[in-house]
This record gives C-alpha cells, structure tokens and sequence, in this order.
C-alpha cells in the first residue's frame, strides 16, 4: 500500500475551490441572462399554440402539459388546415408584411447608398460649403440622430397631405431614409477611414477615374461595413412605429401599426396576438441568429476609434 | 466648395471650355426658374387667383427633384473633376437639407398658430398664446420630468451591460451561443416587445410573471395601476431592448484593450478589483460616454412602448414627451398645440445635448 506524498497545500485547494465558485458564479449569471433575454420569445411561440385554458392554467411546456394547438395560426389563416383556403386576414397580414419589406428594404438600400458615398466622400476630401468644413458636414448629418421623430411627424403630414403622399409607401420609404442615414454614415465613415489611400492611389495611376475606384475597388472592400449598416437599417426600419401609425392609414401600414392595432381590439384572444406578434418579429430573429456577427461589427464600428 | 489638403491628393488637369460653364450655368438658372415658375403658377392656383386645376403640388415636386438632378449634373460639367468629388456628398446633402429644413421651418410656422384639424376653422396664426398654453400644462411638465427619470435609468443599465459584456469577454464555452442570446432582445420592434411582455407577461390573472410573484407570495400583484411600479415596468422594458446595444458597444471596446495591460497590472500585484478600477474602467471610459451618449439619443425617442402598454396612465405617470404627443395629435387633432411641444422638446434636448457633449469632451481628455 502505497501513500500520497505529494499533496496540494492548503493554498492551493482553496484556490481550485475559489475558481470552481467563480466559474459557477459566472455561468450563472450568464444563464439566468440568456433566460431573460429569451424567455419573453419562448412565451409567445408556445402561447401562439394554446387554447384559452392552457393560457389560464399557466401551462408553459408543450406536450408536457398541454398540447399544442393550431387555435392563434388558424385565426391569422396560416395553420395548415387554413393555408389552403380563402383567408380575409392572411390576405391583411401578407399586405402588411409586404409593406413592411417593401419599406424596410428600400429605405436601407437608399441610406446605404446615399450614406456610402457621402461618408466616401467626407473621408477622403476636404468640401467647404460656405463656412462649413468636413468636420461640420459630418457633424451636420450626425446630429440628425438626435431630431426627435415628433419633431418632423405633424409637418410631414401636412407636407404629404398636399403632395398626395400620404399613406405611401414612398412617404414612409423616405422618411426612413432620414432617420437611418446618420448611422450609416457613422458605420461607414469609419469602414473608409481604416482603408489607406493608396489603393485608389494605384488604380487612379492606372487609369481609373475616382468613381471607378469608388465603385470597383473601395466598395468590395467595405462591403461588411455596408452589410452591417444594411442590417441595422433593416432592424431600424422594420420596427418603426411612430411614423408609420401616424402618416399611413389603411394602404401603407406596416405590421408594427397592424400588431398595435390589435392589442387594443381584440384584448384577451392570446393566442392569435401571439401568432401575430411571433410572426412579425419572426424575420428579424432569423436576421439576427445567422448575421449575428455583422450586427455586432456594425455596432462597434465608431465605439472604437 | 474648394478641396485642398485632400486626403487623397489627385493632380487632374481640367480644361473645361467657356462654353461648357455657360451651358452648366444655364442647365441650373434655368431649371432653378422652371422650379420658381411652377411654384408661384400653383402658388396662384391654391390661393385661387387662377384655376389651373392642379389636384396637389407633386408638380412643384417633380420641378424639385429635376432642379436637384440638374444641379448635380451641373457640378460636374463646370467644375470637371473637383465636381465629380462634391458629387459624393452633394445628393445627401440635397436629400436631408430638403427633408430637415423645409419640415422645420414649417413646423416652426404651424407651431405658432391655432390649428386644430378637427374644427373646421383651419389655420390661425395666434403669436404666443400656445407657449402661455404649454406654461400652464401640468401634463407637458410631467412628462418633461418623467424623461429625466427614464434617461438617469441609463445610469443602471450601463452598469448591467457592462457587467454582461466583461462576462462575455471571460474565458467562457459557448460564447456564441450566449451573445446571440443576449443581443436577441434589440431586433424585436417595440410594439411587440409591448405585447409580448407589456401586455401578457406582466398581465395581472394569468401572466407567468404575476403568477410567480404569486407563488412568493404577494398578493394581488398588479404592475400598471400604481404610478411608481408602471413607470419602473416601462423603464424595464426599455432596458431589456436596449440593454445588447450598449453591451455590445462595450464589447467590442473591451476586445480593443490590449492583453498585455491587464498581465502587467497582474504581475505588479493587482487583484480582479483593482485591475478593473485602475486598468479597465479608465480605458474605457471613451467607449462607455460614446455607447451613453448614443442610448440617451435612443432614450430621448421612446415611446412605441408606452403609447401601446400604458397610453401614459395611470394619470400620466409613465407619459414621455414623444407618447404625450403623440396622443395630442392622434386624439385631440391639436396640431398646433402639439407642434410646439414638439419644438420646445427639440431645444431643449439640444441645448442638454449639446452641454452634454462639451461635459464629456472635457471628462474623456486622458487625466492620466
């Protein structure tokens, strides 16, 4: 029988221990997070399959302790046995979703266009507009961030009252493209900033005229930038509320306003503002779980300088 | 606009013809003057000097837009290459001046007349009488001072998303897993954030928040009908969509902070509290003003949450400015009133803005 000659001091088995309690501290924390986080996503899926009693019994596991139902996706015509037929609301939903692409596609291709060229533009030479310099053109377009949407609600809807671009999707494209282009300036300057000049140093020598260097060799090169500030532009304008529920009215509303719209009317029907609101925020959990890595190089573009 | 010390030195040689400045000059004037014709024609139309029969004022629009393409179009042919590089910000520029300016000036216009699109009167210009209506407004001044306690809710939601974003930036197994997770809660929309939490987790019967607080024993839990627990459950919402935004930016902030610096604090006898005080903090410190100043913006804008959840009750406790008037427009038709408010709104978080901005300028200059 053999004994043990060597073992851990005392220091050494209270260090394991303190780090075994810190790692257990740690996961902890980052658990009960991620059930933060996502519980809220978990409740309306399985909401969206409950029937009236499994919503009063509080039953929260499928298959476990209730059984899911069609009930909220047969209201909106999307459960499988109502896909086939004629649906009034399916019809009013695929509208609404339609706008709200149509809308969020659109203006974030307008601000990424419009905001790539200016923040080319601002990085690489100096413009004077009167007594503005570039440091006071970048600040003109960023301090837009800080316009209140109130502030340019009611005269935009008289504006588009008398222009006849009420309740268009046109109206809500480019107002959006106001509201996002300040970020895609700020993402994007900072994408220029980092490529050095003498790429289009080399391609000017080479024949090329400063919008042919633009277009063929500086955009392949920011394009994760341009994706990211598409994809914040996206997230931004897919969500918008305030402008939409005040400036459309029956042709261009978007599914914010139509999920709004029904948390009043139908009250306690659960299910289907379940299935409703899950199918909005559907595409953009999508977005957000595959182009996770864009959304967060997009964010900490002009945190860190 | 003139461009010495570019960045990117160019040597062009332009050799632009007198005659192709007369054209550029004249592609401009002259549709600047088409612009200025169809205006004052439908000018004269609306106020029914002559009948033209113009239904709206999209051909005023149309003229805009054209004068725009020409104006750009004319940089280029008069100033050959220096024109090509104003034409990278020209059109934004056109864009937002159009977009901001004119609304605004407007805004300012309607703001100081009596116009309530419900009465069939329409607009009167009614000098200060809306300013002397917003002074004795008690609901604007509350939902003013609600909007300094949602913004010093910031202060708290740093400090989590810091917290989160230092764990995050731990030695841990699936890091992926965790930040997908936690950045989840910004791309919901606001308007289903409030349904999904506002107006069923936290519903009174049978929310499974209400029946855990049951389960611990409160009674009767209600979260929307005592001023104080609604403002702090709209606050909570907010913070739970904002809160991966500002830990994101922290972040990538903390990945930027060299490793060597923290071994080093290590090796001269630091322990995790002083490393991050002495170390971290301080680095960070012009990532966490930026990521603040930015939520404040965000924070300036809230509403959707609280139009949808509470419409401000009980008795105005919850009303931020934007969902105060939001609801004087909506319900009320008060444009005229409403559109005050709105600008009143804009100066001061420029005036609050601005000093914050100096504030943190002065704060982020290294003291080290």
């Amino acid at each position: 029988m053999t004994t043990q000659i060597f073992h851990d001091t005392e220091a050494d088995r209270t260090f394991r221990a303190k780090r075994i309690s810190g790692r257990i501290l740690i996961y902890g924390i980052l658990i009960v997070w991620a059930f933060i986080s996502i519980f809220p996503i978990y409740w309306t899926i399985t909401t969206s399959f409950k029937m009236a009693p499994d919503v009063m019994k509080g039953n929260m596991v499928p298959w476990w302790d209730y059984i899911p139902k069609w009930l909220g996706w047969r209201s909106l015509g999307l459960s499988p046995d109502t896909i086939a037929n004629e649906s009034t609301v399916r019809e009013e939903f695929l509208k609404r979703f339609w706008n709200s692409t149509v809308v969020a596609v659109s203006a974030s291709t307008l601000a990424v266009v419009l905001g790539s060229m200016t923040a080319y533009g601002l990085s690489r030479f100096n413009y004077r507009f009167g007594f503005m310099r570039n440091p006071d053109i970048s600040f003109f377009f960023l301090s837009q961030l800080i316009l209140p949407p109130v502030v340019l609600a009611l005269p935009f809807l008289v504006l588009y009252k008398s222009l006849a671009m009420l309740d268009t999707r046109i109206g809500l494209i480019l107002l959006y493209t106001l509201t996002v282009l300040p970020i895609v300036i700020w993402i994007m300057r900072d994408q220029f900033g980092s490529i050095p000049t003498e790429l289009e140093e080399a391609a000017l020598v080479d024949g090329l005229s400063i919008w042919g260097a633009f277009l063929t060799i500086i955009l392949p090169i920011a394009a994760p930038g341009m994706v990211a500030s598409f994809i914040l532009s996206l997230v931004l304008t897919w969500n918008e509320y305030f402008f939409a529920a005040l400036l459309t009215s029956s042709h261009a509303t978007t599914l914010p306003v139509m999920v709004a719209s029904q948390t009043g009317s139908q009250g306690i029907s659960w299910w289907s503002m379940a299935a409703l609101s899950f199918a909005a925020i559907l595409p953009l959990i999508i977005i957000g779980i595959a182009l996770e890595r864009f959304i967060i190089k997009g964010m900490a573009a002009g945190a860190v300088k | 606009m003139s461009s010495e010390g570019d960045r990117l030195h160019v040597v062009t040689a332009d050799d632009i013809s007198e005659q192709r400045k007369r054209f550029g000059k004249i592609l401009v004037w002259g549709s600047a003057g088409l612009l200025a014709f169809i205006a004052i024609l439908q000018a004269a139309d609306q106020s029914g000097w002559i009948d033209l029969g113009f239904a709206n004022w999209r051909p005023t629009l149309y003229a805009y837009i054209f004068w725009g393409i020409c104006l750009c179009a004319s940089q280029v042919i008069t100033r050959g290459e220096h024109g090509k590089r104003t034409l990278f910000v020209l059109p934004a520029t056109l864009f937002v001046v159009s977009m901001v300016v004119f609304p605004l000036l407007f805004g300012l216009v309607i703001a100081f007349s009596d116009w309530n699109l419900a009465s069939p009167d329409g607009r009167k210009f009614n000098g200060i009488d809306n300013l002397r209506q917003m002074w004795d407004d008690p609901f604007y001044w509350n939902a003013l001072r609600n909007m300094v306690w949602y913004t010093l809710a910031i202060i708290v939601e740093y400090a989590i998303a810091f917290g989160l974003a230092l764990l995050l930036n731990a030695e841990i197994r699936a890091r992926k897993f965790f930040r997908v997770a936690f950045l989840l809660p910004l791309m919901l929309s606001p308007v289903a954030v409030s349904w999904m939490i506002g107006k069923s987790m936290l519903e009174n019967r049978f929310g499974p928040v209400a029946r855990l607080l049951r389960e611990l024993g409160v009674e009767n839990p209600s979260f929307f009908s005592s001023p104080e627990i609604a403002q702090l459950m709209i606050m909570l919402m907010d913070a739970w969509t904002y809160i991966p935004f500002m830990m994101i930016m922290i972040l990538a902030g903390l990945q930027a902070i060299p490793r060597e610096l923290n071994e080093a604090a290590r090796v001269d006898g630091a322990g995790a509290w002083t490393q991050f005080w002495e170390v971290t903090f301080p680095l960070m410190l012009p990532v966490s003003i930026t990521a603040i100043l930015i939520r404040i913006i965000f924070k300036l804008k809230l509403a959707d949450i609280i139009i949808n959840v509470t419409s401000g009750g009980p008795g105005g406790a919850t009303d931020s400015v934007t969902s105060f008037i939001f609801r004087e427009y909506r319900d009320r038709s008060n444009v005229g009133y409403g559109t005050l408010l709105a600008i009143v709104y804009l100066v001061i978080i420029v005036i609050a803005m601005t000093l914050l901005i100096k504030a943190a300028d002065r704060w982020m200059r290294p003291r080290y």
